[in-house]
C-alpha cells in the first residue's frame, strides 16, 4: 500500500528540500575536485569505487524513476555464491566484481 | 509522543542517554547482542556480555523508568573463528529463558561466509525448536542485497519458522521489497553514512505503506543517535503526516512484533 502524498505538493517539498540536496551536490563536486588536486589521482581514478561512484552520476542524470533503488543495485555484490571466508575482507560500499573484465 | 526503539545498543550509552530517551517520550526499548567494536577472544567474554544484557543493563534503564529486553545470539563477525563460535553457541540456551530475552537476535552474515552461515543456521534450528522471535542483522552496503537473500532462503527451508515471527533487520530501498513479499516484518535503521536517514525511511513509508515495519536507531558505541526515531518521527510531522499514523510506526508497530512473545509486556 503507497500511502497518499496528499498533504504536500511536489513544489512544496522542492521547496523544503532543495538548499540541503544543493549542499549535497557540492559535497560530492568538492569531493571529486579533491582527488584531482592530490599526488595520484591517476590511481585514485583507476579505483573501482571511484568508477561505481562516477557511473552513480550518471544514472542519476538519465534515469527518470526509481532512482535509490537503481543506486543501491550499482553498488551491491551480484554475485549469488558464499565467500570460502571473511577473514580479512573488508566492507567497502561499492562491488569491485562489477568492473572485472566481462561485467 | 509515545515510541519504542526496537534496537539499541544500550551498554554502550550513557546514563544521560537515559534520562534523554525517558524525558523525550522512549520508555520501552529492545537490545540486541553484538559485536562490541572488536573480537572477543573467550567464550567467558560472551558470558559476561549475556549476563550484562540480562541483568545489568535491565536494571540500568528501569531507574529511569525504562523497560530494557534484550535478544542473544552469536553476531556474524565473530561466527569466523569455528572453534569460539561453538562454544558461545553452546552458551546461548542457558540465557534464552531469562525473563526479559525475546529471542534470538540479532543473528544473521556479514560477508555472506560459509562459516556464518553455518552459525547462522544452528542459531535458527535452535529458534525453531524454541518457536522463539528471530531478529536478524543483513550485512552493510555492497553485502547486504546477495546477504538478504541467503538469509531469507534459509529462514523459508525452516517450515517451523514463520516468518511474520522474523524481523529483517537494516533494509534499504533494494531489499524491502523482497522481504515484504516473504512474509517478514522488516526494520530500517537510522545510522548515518553505513544505513538509513529520517528522509530514507519516511519515503519508504510513503512507498510500501506502514504494514510491517519497525523503525529503530541501532545507536551504539559509533558515530549515532539514541532520539534518532524520534526525529525521523518529526520528519513525517514536516511531510504533514498524521499523528495516527505516527504513532503506529514509533509504537504500535514494534508492540505488535514484540508483543508475539508473552515475555514481553508494557505497563
Amino acid at each position: 500500500m503507497t500511502l497518499p502524498c496528499r498533504n504536500k505538493s511536489a513544489c512544496e517539498i522542492l521547496d523544503a528540500y532543495f538548499i540541503e540536496n544543493r549542499a549535497r551536490m557540492l559535497d560530492i563536486a568538492s569531493f571529486l575536485d579533491r582527488i584531482d588536486r592530490y599526488d595520484g589521482a591517476g590511481e585514485a581514478k583507476a579505483d573501482f569505487r571511484y568508477k561505481a561512484l562516477t557511473q552513480a552520476l550518471k544514472l542519476l542524470s538519465e534515469r527518470e524513476d526509481d532512482r535509490t533503488k537503481a543506486l543501491q543495485m550499482l553498488f551491491s555484490d551480484l554475485s549469488i555464491e558464499p565467500v570460502d571466508s571473511a577473514t580479512g575482507l573488508k566492507t567497502t560500499g561499492a562491488w569491485e566484481g562489477a568492473f572485472h573484465e566481462g561485467n | 509522543m509515545k515510541a519504542i526503539d526496537p534496537h539499541i545498543h544500550m551498554i554502550s550509552r550513557t546514563t544521560d542517554d537515559y534520562l534523554k530517551l525517558a524525558v523525550s517520550g522512549i520508555h520501552v526499548v529492545t537490545e540486541p547482542a553484538f559485536w562490541a567494536g572488536y573480537d572477543r577472544c573467550s567464550a567467558g567474554s560472551f558470558r559476561d556480555y549475556f549476563h550484562q544484557l540480562t541483568v545489568a543493563e535491565p536494571a540500568r534503564a528501569a531507574r529511569f523508568g525504562i523497560r530494557h529486553y534484550c535478544w542473544i545470539g552469536l553476531n556474524s563477525k565473530e561466527a569466523e573463528d569455528i572453534e569460539l563460535s561453538e562454544e558461545v553457541l553452546a552458551l546461548i540456551p542457558e540465557y534464552l529463558d531469562r525473563e526479559t530475552v525475546l529471542g534470538l537476535g540479532e543473528i544473521g552474515l556479514n560477508k555472506n561466509s560459509r562459516n556464518e552461515i553455518r552459525a547462522l543456521e544452528r542459531q535458527l534450528a535452535l529458534a525453531a525448536e524454541r518457536n522463539d522471535l528471530v531478529l536478524i542483522h543483513t550485512p552493510h552496503l555492497e553485502d547486504k542485497l546477495k546477504g538478504t537473500r541467503i538469509i531469507m532462503d534459509m529462514i523459508l527451508s525452516e517450515p517451523r519458522i514463520k516468518p511474520e515471527r522474523v524481523l529483517i533487520d537494516h533494509a534499504e530501498e533494494h531489499t524491502i521489497g523482497e522481504i515484504r513479499e516473504k512474509g517478514f516484518w522488516y526494520g530500517l535503521t537510522l545510522y548515518p553514512h553505513s544505513k538509513g536517514s529520517p528522509e530514507r525511511a519516511v519515503d519508504a513509508v510513503e512507498i510500501y505503506g506502514p504494514d510491517r515495519v519497525c523503525i529503530n536507531s541501532s545507536a551504539d558505541w559509533s558515530v549515532s543517535d539514541p532520539l534518532a526515531t524520534l526525529k525521523t518521527a518529526n520528519e513525517m510531522r514536516r511531510r504533514g503526516h498524521p499523528e495516527e499514523l505516527i504513532n503506529r510506526i514509533f509504537y504500535e508497530n514494534p508492540k505488535s512484533f514484540l508483543g508475539q512473545c508473552p515475555k514481553f509486556h508494557i505497563a
